[in-house]
């Protein structure tokens, strides 16, 4: 670390996506922007969520931060630095839970542990035990995965996600198959676990509501091609409740943004 | 319980039907009491070269057992042929898999040769091998690794290229790479695979190695082929049964012992049907 970055202002960008364009089979028929000449900074600590219809990208722009794809066009860079690799400070949270078949929920929180170095086997187990727990299934830490509802399937993901203690967490729709009250826990539990260790997420969520209760900022998309429109900055106190009146003023004018973008985007809806 | 009973009383009524169903067809002189043997004279062969410490002479007498733990020996003879080629086949067929799945000219000219040679019924490499090798423990090994290697091969490559290309990504981002990635996750991902080429190996690997041991005589031991052509030579029909039944018994037993385990394993982590 130099002394120049030593001594930079703590709210320096933590991500930073400049005009970045990413499209799908480039050459062939069918060919797909997914994504077009997005621009995003996130701070660090900051906790951003990405709203839009589906098919707009959001995916496609996690996909290029967590640094497993490469864009067309643009650049991405993490902490100054560009993005060409997945990095083990940047954890992902898939939109399907991505768990291995092949191990149990304890074998699958092991799994990215294990590749942490630094740490003693019976510490491993230790904090795997702990995030499995916060996620209500110590009970099921020898389950095989085929044997988990989807929410669970998720909530161990989660467990997967958190467990190395990543500065930088993607997640990408992860609460979408939970019931409302394991959700709402999660919540409360997500905005700790952000606020107590200084964590910097980009959350993906369809639901404007969970978008409004986490995030600082809700960036909304926009399709064909992919393109961010619009930012809206949060300004309710944490912790935050899903069902609070504020939150469900900052939900409806997002709503009717969104709404506003979809008949725009779409002219022959409206005929 | 009850499945175990169930079994005993199906064996039980089949042995049954042999006895009485042989009886009847030799007394009405359908069929030679020498090319049918009675179950009877079948398990008298199998105890007489197992356990049995004495014999009885024609007239009577009690003398040592020449032939005792012959067909263990024989047995040994074969599983360890067996066993020692389909290890090779295994540990060499699994990388060249993993070569052909992931490197486009492997796949044109390793993969389409594992395609031609997996059609080759494994049969066929006994002459070359014989002539290459002479009678010998070799040529043996070589007929059963021609039998697992491109099983296995042909196997691991579809398990590869069916890997879920999620998990690859998922573990990349938990800071995965190179030959991790492989160990951790596209092997175990591709085990389903990899297990059913296992099988198919074992059952190309275990039907070439008794051709090649019936149809030629291997100086250095004599294994279970070897004993059923012998049975053949003296008309001595129990000793053919009674080899069959051991070549039976040891093919449920290697289900049990070498794929039991795996399959479970699969089942439950899959959640796949037994
Ligand atoms: N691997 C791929 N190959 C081809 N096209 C792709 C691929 N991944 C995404 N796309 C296309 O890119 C566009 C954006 O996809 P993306 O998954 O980022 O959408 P999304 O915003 O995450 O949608 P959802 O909310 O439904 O998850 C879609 O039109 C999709 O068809
Ligand atoms: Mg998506």
């Amino acid at each position: 670390m130099t002394l120049q970055q030593e001594f930079a202002p703590p709210t320096s960008a933590k991500l930073v996506v400049d005009q970045v364009s990413k499209s799908f089979r480039p050459d062939g028929r069918n060919r797909v922007q997914a994504l077009e000449r997005a621009t995003l900074r996130v701070d660090e600590g900051e906790f951003v969520c990405l709203v839009g219809p589906s098919g707009c990208g959001k995916s496609t722009l996690l996909n290029l931060i967590a640094g497993l794809e490469a864009p067309d066009d643009g650049t991405l860079s993490s902490d100054g630095e560009p993005i060409r690799a997945p990095g083990r400070d940047r954890m992902m949270m898939f939109q399907e839970s991505a768990l291995f078949p092949w191990l149990n929920a304890l074998g699958n929180v092991m799994f990215s542990l294990k590749l942490k170095p630094g740490l003693t086997d019976a510490e491993r187990s230790e904090v795997a035990h702990y995030y499995l727990k916060l996620v209500g299934l110590e009970n099921f830490e020898r389950a095989s995965i085929h044997e988990l509802s989807g929410g669970m399937k998720q909530r161990v993901a989660l467990a997967r996600a958190l467990a190395p203690n990543p500065r930088v967490l993607l997640m990408d729709e992860p609460f979408a198959a939970l019931d409302a009250l394991t959700r709402e826990q999660l919540y409360g539990d997500l905005q700790r676990i952000w606020a107590e260790r200084k964590k910097t997420i980009v959350f993906v969520t369809h639901n404007v509501r969970e978008a409004c209760c986490l995030g600082n900022r809700v960036i909304l998309f926009s399709k064909s091609p992919g393109r961010i429109r619009e930012e809206f900055k949060i300004d309710l106190p944490r912790p935050r409740d899903i069902n609070s009146v504020d939150l469900a003023e900052y939900a409806t004018r997002i709503m009717r943004s969104l709404k506003g973008h979809l008949a725009a985007s779409t002219p022959e809806a409206q005929e | 319980m009850k499945r175990t009973f169930t079994a005993l009383v199906f064996f039980a009524l089949l042995v049954a039907g042999w006895h009485f169903g042989r009886d009847y067809m030799v007394r009405t002189h359908r069929w030679s009491p020498v090319l049918v043997p009675s179950p009877e004279s079948v398990a008298r062969y199998l105890w007489e070269n197992t356990f049995a410490a004495e014999i009885l002479t024609p007239s009577g007498v009690p003398e040592p057992n020449l032939n005792r733990w012959l067909l263990f020996l024989a047995a040994w003879v074969t599983v360890k042929r067996l066993l020692l080629g389909y290890l090779i086949g295994l540990v060499a067929g699994v990388p060249l898999g993993f070569l052909t799945a992931r490197v486009q000219v492997a796949r044109d000219t390793l993969g389409v040769l594992a395609l031609g040679l997996q059609g080759l019924p494994s049969v066929c490499w006994v002459p070359p091998a014989l002539l290459w090798f002479g009678q010998t423990e070799s040529a043996m090994l070589f007929v059963v690794v021609m039998g697992t290697l491109w099983s296995v091969v042909l196997a691991t490559e579809t398990g590869v290229r069916h890997v879920n290309p999620l998990y690859i990504r998922a573990a990349q981002t938990m800071g995965s790479r190179g030959l991790h990635t492989w160990r951790k996750v596209i092997l175990p991902a591709a085990l389903p695979f990899i297990v059913s080429g296992m099988k198919q190996g074992w059952a190309f690997a275990w039907r070439s190695l008794m051709a090649a041991e019936i149809y030629v005589t291997i100086l250095s031991g004599a294994g279970l082929g070897y004993l059923l052509n012998n049975g053949r030579d003296l008309n001595a029909m129990e000793q053919v049964i009674g080899i069959m039944l051991v070549i039976v018994a040891i093919g449920l037993l290697a289900d049990k012992v070498l794929f039991a385990p795996w399959e479970n394993f699969l089942h439950r982590r899959w959640g796949t049907a037994k």
